[in-house]
């Protein structure tokens, strides 16, 4: 039987689970997902994480937990850095050891991928993730090069302007023949961590809610990391967060197209890059003249303010667009 | 160039002396009270933790002082501190406050990025000088730390009450006061001669606890609401896991200056629980809490701003170690919001619970 990996469906999932997937099947191993959030996913990770972290972490520990009775092995890397110079966040820097002390967890895959200096980190974390499988280097070596095809393509899919739901179903030839959405009259720009706007549980279904009412959602993963990085660099320093940078350049870039109505911005309650990122993007925004909403979302986020808020957002910016035409 | 700096607890005293010495025209901000965290709380972002908020409160009272040049220290991640500087110098613009801004930071390229900072601050002053006024200031560091420890000790045994505090803030000034090396010598044998007066009972029992978490909450006593001094009236004798001297020798000197303790140590003592640095103190937190349940001490408190990423990653760690070494650890957050008589009743069970844990021990 082959030994199966479990991977929880939070954080950078959204950014490299295609890449993993591809890994971990090809040296032979089963890959187990955990399901999408849910409120029970939820419940049990706020029972086990202490009150203060941010509500992506703590839906991180319900998906280990839900892990724990399918799998043999839980992927849960330490991810310090994935650019030059740059980190995630000191909360990435410690999740194994955050999660370790959890009761009854099969082995944790806690390889550190750290490219803070170069970008070989990359295979020694894959290196160091492949022996808890096999011992067999080529056969790592050839899973991790299929793996970074498949990861290039999956970013080119993100870049046409595919979510990544869409995108892995693209990945995973699960498309069935539906009519495109149609082109809608308002662009909004929905700024946030890949871990809270695309989840939709915690953020309320927030790209399907905007849709319906009408919009089209564009989002940072969408803008080429060129173009980002070129927009970033504007600062007055360089930000030492990845996920931030690339949400402030995509902001940038966003807030000097003419097709864009407005932006949505989503943090997490307490979340400490959020809190600087954020600010900044707002002051762009308004300097800008961009209508501009900030939502803040916690385990005690209620749908019916989310909508509300949004709705009314949406109708400003309509209003707007109106009286300029 | 009328240059400030934001305070953090007695940090203004080894900055002043350093500045004053190169002949810096220093304005000190206030010291930090409601109205600096009034303000800062204004016009901060919501979710910033408190340092910046209070940063921003020293620079806008600093400013209504002459205050032109603000001069702050930088980093690079992944803990918040590292944008501090561009973010407080984004809002002070919005509100219309041009200050200039000299950031002392780990250069991105060269060297000579941070060279010519110190340069534009030290004006026409040669290297040596620089040198000097650098040394001169983590003298008093030194200085002020090694009084600070003298009260730690102090309080918790003295006979009248406050005494040791009217000692200690007596002895802090003579420190202030004295503008070069020489005259530093002279202070220092003054102010131990000054807390030596202060009358104590040597042989009272006293709880010993460590105080570990962020710097600038264990630092600056507004900021933690004086929980050293609160600890030390109810009879606790407090150590603490960071002060500044150490700080600057580990992250500006780069351990040079013999005989500090240094985060090697914490870091090395962390790696069962913790073993990757997490930015900030979050490591050194974890070690220096193992450092002291083995050292014998009754009990840990952390301290912390809401929202500090580090330390809510030690945080979620400390339970584990307070278990293997059945030490009881305390945690409080400090925001704007912190309200005294909550803090004191927690401290005040707290203690009572070391006391009692200490007893049965010493029954057994």
């Amino acid at each position: 039987m082959p030994i199966k990996v479990g991977i929880p469906r939070t954080l950078l999932y959204y950014y490299y689970f295609p890449m993993w997937k591809v890994f971990f099947e090809a040296l032979g191993a089963e890959v187990v997902l955990s399901p999408p959030s849910t409120k029970r996913l939820l419940a049990e990770g706020l029972k086990n994480a202490v009150d203060e972290v941010c509500l992506p972490i703590k839906l991180t520990f319900g998906h280990v937990l839900d892990l724990a009775a399918k799998a043999d092995l839980i992927f849960l890397p330490r991810i310090v850095s994935i650019e030059k110079k740059e980190y995630i966040c000191p909360k990435f820097l410690g999740l194994p050891d955050m999660i370790r002390n959890l009761k009854g967890l099969p082995p944790l895959i806690d390889v550190n991928v750290n490219m803070y200096r170069n970008k070989s980190g990359a295979y020694i974390a894959a290196q160091e993730a492949g022996r808890f499988i096999t011992s067999n280097h080529f056969k790592i070596w050839n899973a991790y090069r299929q793996a970074r095809k498949v990861q290039k393509k999956y970013f080119r899919l993100l870049q046409l302007g595919l979510m990544p739901s869409e995108a892995m179903a693209v990945m995973e030839d699960r498309v069935r023949n539906e009519h495109l959405p149609e082109p809608q009259d308002i662009n909004v720009v929905l700024i946030g961590h890949p871990y809270n706007i695309y989840d939709s549980y915690i953020s309320m279904n927030i790209i399907k809610r905007l849709r319906s009412m009408g919009a089209t959602v564009l989002t940072a993963e969408h803008v080429p990391e060129k173009i980002y990085k070129k927009c970033a660099a504007c600062l007055p320093k360089k930000l030492f967060w990845t996920l931030g940078q690339h949400m402030i350049g995509a902001a940038l870039y966003y807030l000097n197209r003419h097709d864009v109505s407005g932006m949505v911005h989503v943090a997490a309650f307490g979340c400490g890059p959020d809190s600087m990122t954020g600010d900044l993007i707002e002051r762009y925004a308004r300097a800008a003249g961009m209508p501009f909403l900030n939502l803040t979302i916690d385990e005690h986020t209620g749908e019916a303010g989310i909508v509300t808020r949004l709705e009314a957002f949406l109708d400003m910016v309509m209003w707007k667009k109106a009286i300029i035409i | 160039m009328r240059a400030t700096f934001p305070h953090m607890g007695n940090l203004y005293i080894s900055i002043k002396a350093m500045l004053q010495y190169l002949g810096v025209d220093v304005v000190i901000p206030p010291p930090s009270s409601k109205k600096t965290l009034a303000l800062g709380v204004k016009y901060s972002p919501e979710f910033a933790c408190l340092p910046l908020k209070l940063n921003l409160g020293n620079f806008i009272e600093a400013r209504e002082l002459g205050a032109d040049t603000i001069i702050m220290a930088g980093g690079c991640g992944p803990c918040r501190f590292g944008y501090y500087a561009q973010i407080e110098h984004a809002i002070l613009k919005d509100l219309g406050y041009e200050m200039e801004l000299i950031v002392l930071e780990p250069p991105e390229r060269h060297a000579s990025e941070l060279m010519v900072k110190i340069r534009h601050i030290s004006g026409s002053r040669s290297w040596w000088q620089v040198y000097q006024a650098v040394r001169f200031g983590f003298q008093k560091a030194r200085t002020v730390d090694d009084l600070e420890m003298n009260v730690f000790y102090t309080r918790p045994r003295e006979l009248t009450q406050g005494n040791a505090d009217a000692a200690y803030q007596e002895a802090l000034k003579l420190i202030d006061l004295a503008s070069n090396p020489a005259e530093l010598k002279e202070s220092r044998s003054k102010a131990a001669m000054i807390m030596k007066r202060v009358a104590m009972d040597e042989k009272k029992p006293v709880l010993k606890v460590g105080v570990i978490g962020e710097i600038y909450t264990l630092l600056d006593p507004f900021s933690n609401q004086d929980i050293e001094r609160r600890l030390g009236s109810l009879g606790v004798e407090v150590n603490r896991s960071i002060y500044l001297s150490e700080w600057i020798n580990d992250h500006i000197f780069l351990g040079l200056a013999k005989g500090l303790r240094s985060k090697k140590e914490a870091c090395s003592a962390a790696h069962p629980y913790l073993r990757h640095f997490v930015g900030g103190h979050g490591q050194e937190t974890v070690g220096s809490a193992v450092n002291y349940a083995r050292a014998g001490y009754d009990g840990l408190i952390q301290v912390f701003p809401f929202t500090c990423m580090p330390e809510i990653v030690a945080e979620s760690i400390l339970p584990v170690m307070s278990k293997d070494y059945s030490i009881p650890v305390l945690t409080l957050i400090m925001d704007e919001h912190t309200g005294e008589a909550g803090l004191m009743t927690r401290l005040e069970a707290f203690v009572d619970l070391l006391d009692r844990r200490k007893t049965v021990k010493e029954a057994l």
